[in-house]
């Protein structure tokens, strides 16, 4: 039982993360129809900016280490966002009329790019975060311990999540993005700013993924120029088992991939966690293609 | 007159490849031939993503069986290399049929995804040394090198003929597949699959055969590989050896053998020129890629229109309005 429950609270922690990530994914899917390969490298560059920020000027000094924690965060995600709205700039804009499979190559490209980029300013060793930022206090949780770090960045996940959602169900903005991501042509004759739309949604998904790569940094504890990669696999995993383009489906499919991943290391076996992954994804695409909250059923997957 | 350049241009090619390792010291031959099974897995790769138009991008896995085959089987119970070549190409292709029949419907991008974690899968049963034969994440050591009537090739210029030998009989193979029945049948579902499904063409059927013909060749280099470096590792078949494939492929020119051949030479070959910018040449390849797409799409060198000039004397205009 105490195993579970620290598989479950630790899968749930790990899985807001993917959640997080997976937004990304799923946004510009929703829009655009193209898997931004390299936004698990936006993640990577949010963890290492989160990195340089914290030691370089001393934040959790100055203002607290709640303040500061915070104010970190914010500034990641300003930064990331801005790489990502460069890198829809850059590399997808001019693919917008081209055939699909172009924008998947650039977007690969692009990842490989920033991936060295990351690599030359950084090099390629890990990276270790300052360990005294966050409490290391661990709170008991129904006559369980659990780290409150868990709690911490489960709440934050669900936090930005649901801030999220409200953003995209009650603004005007929102409903242009959801407008959007139903039809772009009839969006457009609406009057919508179909480009705007773009924008925001490559400066919202990547500044969710920074975030996310900071929050790695703080768990874990360190950071490494490829790990983008294989989160940016899972959470890509995650925005398809709740169905692509679907916004509370990659809550949903994150968070329920982060339990699966957790447990299923505890009782099979740890050697195969990244299988089991992959393993579900495959059998989601097999079974139900559009997801678990995935409602273009009329679609040809 | 576009026809002969051609010809000439590629007999120029041939014979410098012919004399190349002549006149290159042992790295560079090594490099060649590398090269040269890249072109080969390129060419397999071609039948899947350029003729049937399948993002597929695990093609490493298929790879991976035929190595491990030919290493599993000459370490153990002593089969000269050369002979397993059919053996690792048949089981690269049954596992082709058993993986890829579940998932051949699958969509654009879902069908890449899907294949990207198939061959991280199949990365991590190696590792994880599954059925206790492909030794873990050290693999598999000691595979005997090739003989060809008694004649044991060892050095790289030994190899670089083998290796060149085996990519003209595919260059040739597949010209020639083409231009088939198959050929034509997968190119049609690629540029429109509802009109190719509506003129009697299985597409299910096609595409699945795409894959196992895809996956046999990959597995006979697999084997090419096994003996050359007479090592098989996980580490050999990673995910980005997948990644490796499908640029050579998309940057030469999807569906064009010349184009897939010349990719390999960028791909494999180019970065090897730059190895003084050892740190900064896969940042530019990474941007290499973003700018291709934007100003080439279609790759260096497309496949060119068919075309099938009448040879018989002009039929009269009315008719052949009719038939068009």
């Amino acid at each position: 039982m105490e195993l579970f429950f620290q598989q479950l609270t630790n899968g749930l922690a790990v899985g807001g993360i993917y959640a997080l990530i997976a937004l990304g994914y799923t946004m510009v899917y929703g829009v655009l129809k193209l898997i931004n390969f390299a936004h698990g490298d936006l993640f990577t560059i949010g963890a290492y900016l989160g990195l340089t920020l914290l030691t370089s000027m001393s934040l959790t000094d100055r203002l607290g280490p709640t303040f500061g924690v915070l104010m970190l965060a914010v500034m990641v995600m300003m930064l990331v966002g801005l790489v990502g709205i460069l890198l829809d700039q850059a590399a997808y804009k001019p693919l917008r009329t081209s055939p699909r499979l172009s924008a998947v190559v650039s977007a690969l490209g692009a990842s490989i790019f920033f991936q060295n980029t990351i690599m030359l300013i950084y090099g390629a060793r890990f990276h270790v975060y300052p360990q005294d930022i966050l409490p290391n206090v661990v709170i008991n949780l129904f006559g369980m311990p659990v780290p409150l770090v868990r709690i911490l960045i489960l709440l934050t996940s669900v936090v930005m999540m649901v801030a999220l959602y409200a953003f995209i169900q009650k603004t005007k903005v929102g409903t242009a993005i959801r407008a959007a991501a139903e039809d772009q042509g009839a969006a457009r004759l609406m009057g919508i700013d179909v480009n705007g739309v773009i924008m925001i949604v490559f400066f919202i998904g990547p500044a969710l993924g920074g975030a996310a790569g900071l929050m790695v940094g703080l768990y874990y504890g360190q950071v490494n120029f490829t790990m983008g990669w294989i989160y940016g696999l899972k959470a890509f995993t995650a925005a398809i088992l709740g169905g692509i383009g679907n916004i509370p489906g990659a809550m949903v499919g994150g968070i329920l991939l982060g339990v699966i991943e957790a447990l299923g290391a505890a009782y099979i076996s740890i050697a195969w966690k990244d299988a089991i992954a992959f393993l579900v994804l495959i059998l989601i695409l097999i079974v139900r293609p559009t997801g678990l909250l995935g409602e273009r059923v009329a679609e040809k997957v | 007159m576009m026809k002969d350049r051609r010809t000439i241009i590629y007999t120029v090619i041939v014979v410098a490849l012919l004399f190349a390792p002549l006149y290159l010291n042992r790295y560079w031959v090594d490099v060649l031939n590398s090269v040269g099974l890249y072109a080969i897995l390129g060419l397999s790769l071609n039948i899947i993503l350029g003729y049937g138009g399948m993002f597929h991008m695990g093609h490493a896995a298929f790879y991976a069986v035929g190595a491990y085959t030919t290493a599993i089987i000459s370490t153990r119970y002593g089969v000269p290399v050369l002979w397993l070549m059919p053996l690792s190409g048949f089981l690269a292709a049954l596992f082709a049929l058993i993986v890829a029949r579940p998932i051949i419907h699958l969509r654009g991008d879902y069908l890449l995804i899907v294949t990207i974690g198939m061959v991280e899968i199949v990365r991590i049963a190696l590792i994880n040394d599954v059925f206790g034969i492909t030794g873990g994440a050290n693999g598999i050591f000691g595979i005997p090198r090739p003989e060809i009537f008694g004649y044991k090739i060892r050095l790289p210029h030994q190899f670089y003929y083998l290796i060149f030998a085996f990519a003209a009989v595919t260059v040739y193979l597949f010209r020639r597949l083409e231009n088939s029945r198959f050929g034509r049948a997968l190119t049609y579902l690629r540029e429109d699959e509802v009109a190719a499904e509506g003129s009697g063409i299985n597409t299910a059927r096609y595409k699945l055969m795409a894959f196992v013909l895809g996956a046999f060749w990959a597995g006979m280099v697999g084997t090419i590989f096994a003996s050359k470096m007479t090592i098989v590792s996980p580490a050999s078949f990673s995910f980005w050896e997948s990644v490796v494939m499908f640029m050579v492929v998309i940057l030469g020119g999807a569906g064009a053998i010349p184009g897939v051949i010349l990719g390999s030479f960028l791909v494999v070959g180019l970065p090897e020129l730059f190895r003084g910018f050892a740190n900064t040449r896969m940042l530019i390849f990474g941007a290499a890629m973003v700018l291709m797409m934007i100003f080439r799409t279609q790759g260096i060198l497309p496949p060119r229109p068919r075309e099938y000039p009448i040879e018989d004397e002009p039929e009269p205009a009315s008719e052949s309005e009719v038939s068009s």
